[in-house]
C-alpha cells in the first residue's frame, strides 16, 4: 500500500468544497427563468376528492400554473410503480393498486399530492397553494397493519382485497414443524420494529426543465440512482424517451434509502415545466419529508426458536406482517422478503427455517428500504431471540452463540443465502475482548452502588450486500440487473477520469475510487477525478444502496482498469521493444521487469492519443468501459455489544460503552468505513432508544417535525469503540464485502437485549425511551 | 419590501426583500451564499447557523429585515483566502463530515463554542453544546473529534485563529 492507495487513511478529496460552503446540491441550482413549486397535499389519510376549484388560486400574484391530476392523466403520464414482483404461495402476483403522480380521485395517506402551484417565487407558491379548494368526502382510515385486514376496516385499494397485498412463504413448513416435533426448548416472542423515518439532513428536491427547442428535459434530483430514475420515468412514466431526459443527481446530503425511489415530485416537476414553459423547482420543507419520504420498517412478528436439550438450535418459525402504507414504493416488496426473510439463519447453524410474510396495505406514508432494509429486521428478530434463550437457559449468551454458529464454508442456510466466508467466533471474540465482558459484572455492581442500573447485551448480525447476481435477482423477481458499471478514461496527460454509476452522497466515493486507481497505476491521486451523478456524462449505473458502491461498483471499475492496463502495457511494450509479459507498472512508469527500461505513464498516454507509434492494428486512444455483475451476494457480518446504565427514578438510559467488531472482508479506506459504522449504530441507537413515527387512529403523523420525532443528537450517544476483522470476500475481486448498514443492522438488538439485561424485564418495545423504560421498570416490581 | 444592508463576509451588500423573508433566504436567494443550508422548519437542525455581530445564530430565526445593519459571517467568508480556518481544517483530517449538508452550520456553530470556551473543551461540553445541531451521517464521532482538536490547535495559536475568525 502507498500512501495514496489501498488499505490508507486518506483525507477525503471532496471535503474541501463541503467545508468551505462550496457543495452543490439541488436547491443551490438556479437555471435562467426558474420559478418555484408547491405541493398541495391531502390533510386526510384516507378521502375521496369530489371537486377541485384552483380559480382563487391561479388569480394570486406571481401565480404561473396551477395542475392538477386530471391534466397529468390526460397527458399520459404513468402511475409509479413497484419494481420487484412478489408472488404470493398461492402463486398469484402481488396486489399493486395505482399511485397517480397526482390523485384525481382518491387521496390515501396524509401528504397524498393533489395539486402543483408554479409561482414566481416559493412564498407566492405556497400562498396560492393555500387558496387551492378541494372539496373531500372523508373515508375510514386503517394505519395499524394488524387491524388493516379485519373485516370492516376500509378498503384501500380495489385491487388488494382486504389490504393483503402478497402473502409469501420461504423456506420448508414441513421439516420445520418436524424440526420443533423434536425440540427439548421452544423459545416464543411476539416482536416490534418500529416504523422510523430515515431524515437525510438534506431535504428531498427537484428541478425540471423543459428545453422546447430540443425536446428534451432536464432534472436535477436529490437521487442515489440517477440512471434508474431515467430508466423508471422513461420506461413507466412517460415523461419522456431516455435520449430526451437527462437526470443529473449533484451533491447529494445523505441518502439512506429514501433517495433510491422515484417520487412523484420529480415526475410532477418535469411534466410541470413542459406544461407551464418556465424551469420548476420544488424543494421539500422538513414537514413534507416526514409525511411524503418512504419510511422504513414497521414489522409485527411471531418468531418461535426450537432447541435440542445441548441448546443447539433445531428450527425457527417465523411470521411477519409488514406494513407497506398507502402506495407500493419502488422495492417496497423487495424489503419484508428477500432482504429480510433470507437473512433470519443469522450467524447460525439452523437446519429448517420457515417464513411467512404478509404485506399489507394501510393508510400511511409509504414504506420502502431504509438503511439496511429488511436485514435490521431480520437481526433484531434473531438477536432477541437468542438473547431470550440464553436468559430461559440460563446459559451465557456468548456461548449459546458461539455454539449455533455457522463455522465451515460455503455454508447453504434454508432461505436462499449461501455464505461464502467468515469467522464469526473472531468478531465475538474481539467485541468481547474491546468491551472487557469479563469485568462487566464489578463494574454492574459499582453502578448499583450509585442507585443505577447497568446492564450489557449483545448482537451478532449478518447480512447480504451487492444483491446479484442479475440472473439471480430476476428470477426472484427484480425489474432490474444489479450489476454496475464504470469507464476509466486516461487523458493525454496521463490523468484519468473514471465515471461511474455508483452515487456518493456521503460515502466519499471521488477519495476511495481514486485510491483503486492509484493503487493500479502510481497516479496522484490530484490526476484522478471521479465523475458520478449524470446521465449525460456516466454511461450506465444501477447506483448506491445496499451498501453496493464496494463490493459492485468498485469490482466494475477494476474491470475497466484491468482493460485499461492491458492496452497500456501493449502501448509500452511496443516503445521499449520488450515483451508485453515482461512489462509491471511502478511507481507511475510502465518497466521492462529486472531492467532499468522504463517509459512513465504521462508518456504512455502521449503516444495512445498522439497514435504516431503504435502497436500494428491499435486503436488509438486509451479508454475503457466495463460492466459488472457479481456472481454472488456478499456477506458482511459482525458482533455489537452495548452496555448501558438506566437511572430507575427516571428511565432515562446512558449507553456507556459501545464496542463494534466488524468482518467487511478488505477495505480500501479504513477512515471512511470507520465512519460508516458511526453513522449507523447512531442510527441503529436511535431506532433502539429515540425515534419512532407515530400515526394517530384517523391517520395523522404525529411525529412530523424534529419537534415530535427525536432525532439522535451528540447527547444521546457515546464515542465508539470499532475495529475490523477480515475474511476477503471471495465473490469479487478487490474482497470487499460492504459496511454502509452494518451499524443500523446490528446496533438495535444490542441496545436492546443491554436495557432488558439492565432493567430485568425482557418486555421493551423500541424506542425504548424514559417513559417506556420506566414504565417497564414499574411493572417488574408489581 | 424592505432595503436590507448587511456586511456579509467582510463585504456591504443591501438588497430589497420582503418582510417575512429569512435571513437565511436572504443569503441564499439574494446574495447566492448557498452555503447556508436549511435542513428544517422548526430551527431544530443548525444547518443554517452563521455569525451575527460575532455570535452563533441560526438564521432561519432571524428576518432578514432584523439582521439589516449587523456584520454576518458565513461559512463561505471563514477560510482566511486559500488557508482553511483550524476548525475547516479539523473537520477534514479527522472525517468530521460525510454527506456535507449539515457541515457549514456545524462548522459555524464549532468556530462559535471553541470561542467561548477559551479555557479548552472536553468531550461531554461539546457534545452538550452541539445539542442546535442534527447530523445523521457520522453519529457525531468524528465531530466531535475534530472540534476538540480544532480547539486544541487554536489554543496553541490563539491570536491568529482569532484573526481567521
Amino acid at each position: 500500500m502507498g500512501i495514496e492507495g489501498v488499505g490508507a487513511r486518506v483525507a477525503r478529496k471532496e471535503d474541501k468544497r463541503f467545508i468551505t460552503g462550496a457543495g452543490r446540491y439541488v436547491d443551490d441550482m438556479v437555471v435562467p427563468g426558474m420559478k418555484h413549486a408547491a405541493f398541495v397535499r391531502s390533510p386526510h389519510a384516507h378521502a375521496q376528492i369530489k371537486k377541485i376549484d384552483v380559480k382563487k388560486a391561479q388569480g394570486m400574484p406571481g401565480v404561473i400554473g396551477v395542475l392538477t391530476g386530471k391534466e397529468l392523466k390526460a397527458d399520459g403520464i404513468g402511475n409509479l410503480i413497484c419494481g420487484w414482483m412478489i408472488h404470493s404461495k398461492d402463486g398469484s402476483p402481488m396486489k399493486m393498486g395505482a399511485w397517480s403522480p397526482l390523485a384525481f380521485d382518491r387521496v390515501r395517506y396524509v401528504g397524498d399530492a393533489v395539486v402543483i402551484v408554479v409561482a414566481e417565487t416559493k412564498g407566492q407558491a405556497r400562498d396560492a397553494a393555500e387558496a387551492v379548494e378541494i372539496t373531500y368526502k372523508e373515508l375510514k382510515a386503517v394505519v395499524d397493519a394488524s387491524k388493516a385486514m379485519d373485516k370492516g376496516a376500509p378498503q384501500i385499494h380495489p385491487e388488494a382485497d382486504n389490504n393483503l397485498i402478497f402473502d409469501w412463504d420461504i423456506g420448508n413448513a414441513d421439516d420445520t414443524e418436524a424440526a420443533f416435533g423434536k425440540a427439548a426448548h421452544v423459545v416464543k416472542m411476539d416482536i416490534i420494529n418500529n416504523r422510523l423515518v430515515p431524515n437525510a439532513m438534506e431535504p428531498r428536491a427537484a428541478l425540471g426543465h423543459y428545453d422546447k427547442a430540443e425536446d428534451h428535459y432536464t432534472c436535477w434530483t436529490t437521487s442515489q440512482n440517477p440512471h434508474v430514475a431515467r430508466l423508471v420515468m422513461s420506461a413507466f412514466y412517460n415523461v419522456a424517451p431516455e435520449n430526451k431526459l437527462r437526470v443529473i443527481a449533484p451533491d447529494v446530503g445523505g441518502g439512506f434509502g429514501s433517495k433510491i425511489y422515484i417520487y412523484p415530485e420529480e415526475i410532477v416537476c418535469l411534466w410541470a415545466s413542459k406544461k407551464t414553459g418556465v424551469p420548476v423547482k420544488w424543494v421539500a420543507d422538513r414537514t413534507e419529508s416526514f409525511l411524503t419520504d418512504a419510511h422504513g420498517r414497521d414489522h409485527h412478528t411471531h418468531a418461535e426458536m426450537a432447541f435440542d436439550k445441548d441448546h443447539r438450535i433445531l428450527g425457527l418459525k417465523v411470521e411477519t406482517q409488514a406494513n407497506l402504507g398507502a402506495y407500493m414504493s419502488l422495492f417496497s416488496s423487495a424489503t419484508p422478503t428477500y432482504l429480510y426473510a433470507t437473512l433470519l439463519s443469522g450467524q447460525y447453524n439452523i437446519p429448517a427455517i420457515h417464513a411467512n410474510v404478509k404485506a399489507i396495505y394501510t393508510n400511511t406514508a409509504p414504506v420502502d428500504a431504509y438503511r439496511g432494509a429488511g436485514r435490521p429486521e431480520a437481526t433484531f428478530v434473531m438477536e432477541r431471540m437468542m438473547e431470550t434463550a440464553a436468559r430461559q437457559f440460563g446459559v451465557s449468551p456468548a456461548e449459546l452463540r458461539r455454539k449455533n454458529f455457522v463455522t465451515a464454508f460455503p455454508h447453504q442456510t434454508p432461505v436462499i443465502m449461501c455464505y461464502d466466508a467468515g469467522d464469526y467466533a473472531a468478531s465475538l471474540d474481539a467485541a468481547m475482548k474491546a468491551s472487557d465482558y469479563a469485568g462487566f459484572a464489578k463494574r454492574k455492581a459499582a453502578a448499583a452502588k450509585k442507585g443505577l442500573l447497568r446492564g450489557i447485551g449483545m448482537s451478532c448480525y449478518i447480512e447480504a450486500c451487492g444483491i446479484a447476481p442479475s440472473a439471480a435477482v430476476g428470477s426472484l423477481g427484480a425489474g432490474v440487473g444489479l450489476w454496475e458499471s464504470a469507464e476509466v478514461r486516461v487523458n493525454a496527460v496521463g490523468t484519468i477520469e473514471v465515471l461511474t454509476g455508483s452515487h456518493s452522497h456521503g460515502q466519499g466515493h471521488e477519495t476511495t475510487f481514486a485510491q483503486l486507481v492509484n493503487e493500479r497505476f502510481g497516479v496522484p491521486l490530484d490526476s484522478v477525478s471521479i465523475v458520478h451523478g449524470d446521465t449525460d456524462k456516466v454511461q450506465m449505473g444501477m447506483g448506491t444502496y445496499g451498501s453496493r458502491s464496494g463490493a459492485v461498483g468498485m469490482s466494475a471499475i477494476v474491470k475497466a482498469l484491468d482493460k485499461v492496463e492491458a492496452k497500456a502495457k501493449k502501448i509500452a511494450a511496443h516503445l521499449l521493444e520488450a515483451d508485453e509479459g515482461d512489462i509491471v507498472i511502478e511507481n507511475g512508469a510502465l518497466k521492462v521487469a529486472g531492467t532499468d527500461k522504463n517509459v512513465p505513464w504521462f508518456q504512455m498516454a502521449l503516444a495512445a492519443y498522439t497514435a504516431h507509434n503504435l502497436p500494428g492494428g491499435m486503436e488509438p486512444g486509451l479508454k475503457e468501459t466495463a460492466f459488472y455483475d457479481p456472481s454472488n451476494f456478499t456477506f458482511p457480518a459482525g458482533c455489537y455489544i452495548c452496555e448501558v446504565e438506566v437511572d430507575p427514578e427516571t428511565g432515562v438510559t446512558e449507553i456507556v460503552q459501545f464496542v463494534a467488531a466488524d468482518d467487511f472482508g478488505n477495505i480500501i479506506n479504513p477512515m471512511i468505513v470507520e465512519g460508516q459504522v458511526h453513522g449507523g449504530l447512531a442510527q441503529g441507537i436511535g431506532q433502539a432508544l429515540l425515534e419512532g413515527a407515530h400515526y394517530d387512529n384517523s391517520g395523522q403523523l404525529l411525529t412530523a417535525s424534529y419537534m415530535d420525532y427525536t432525532m439522535p443528537r451528540a447527547g444521546d450517544l457515546p464515542s465508539f469503540k470499532v475495529s475490523t476483522s477480515n475474511t476477503p470476500c471471495p465473490g469479487n475481486p478487490l474482497g470487499i464485502k460492504g459496511c454502509g448498514e452494518a451499524g443500523a443492522i446490528g446496533s438495535p438488538p444490542a441496545v436492546i437485549n443491554a436495557l432488558t439485561d439492565a432493567i430485568g424485564s425482557n418486555d421493551l418495545a423500541m424506542p425504548a425511551s424514559p417513559s417506556t423504560v420506566w414504565a417497564a421498570i414499574r411493572a417488574t416490581k408489581h | 419590501m424592505s432595503d436590507v444592508s448587511l456586511m456579509v463576509n467582510g463585504k456591504r451588500v443591501s438588497g430589497a426583500a420582503e418582510d417575512r423573508t429569512l435571513l437565511v433566504h436572504f443569503l441564499r436567494e439574494n446574495l447566492g451564499l448557498t452555503g447556508t443550508h436549511v435542513g428544517c422548519d422548526t430551527s431544530q437542525c443548525g444547518a443554517c447557523v452563521v455569525h451575527v455581530d460575532g455570535k452563533a445564530v441560526k438564521s432561519c430565526t432571524m428576518l432578514a429585515v432584523q439582521a439589516s445593519g449587523s456584520t454576518v459571517l458565513t461559512i463561505e467568508g471563514l477560510a482566511n483566502g486559500a488557508d482553511l480556518h483550524p476548525v475547516q481544517a479539523a473537520f477534514k483530517e479527522h472525517h468530521g463530515l460525510q454527506c456535507g449538508f449539515c457541515t457549514p452550520g456545524m462548522i459555524m456553530t464549532a468556530t462559535d463554542m471553541i470561542g467561548r470556551h477559551p479555557e479548552g473543551l472536553d468531550e461531554a461540553t461539546v457534545r452538550a453544546e452541539l445539542d442546535g445541531n442534527i447530523c445523521r451521517c457520522t453519529g457525531y464521532h468524528n465531530i466531535v473529534k475534530a472540534i476538540l482538536a480544532a480547539s486544541t490547535t487554536m489554543k496553541g495559536s490563539k491570536g491568529k485563529a482569532k484573526q481567521a475568525a
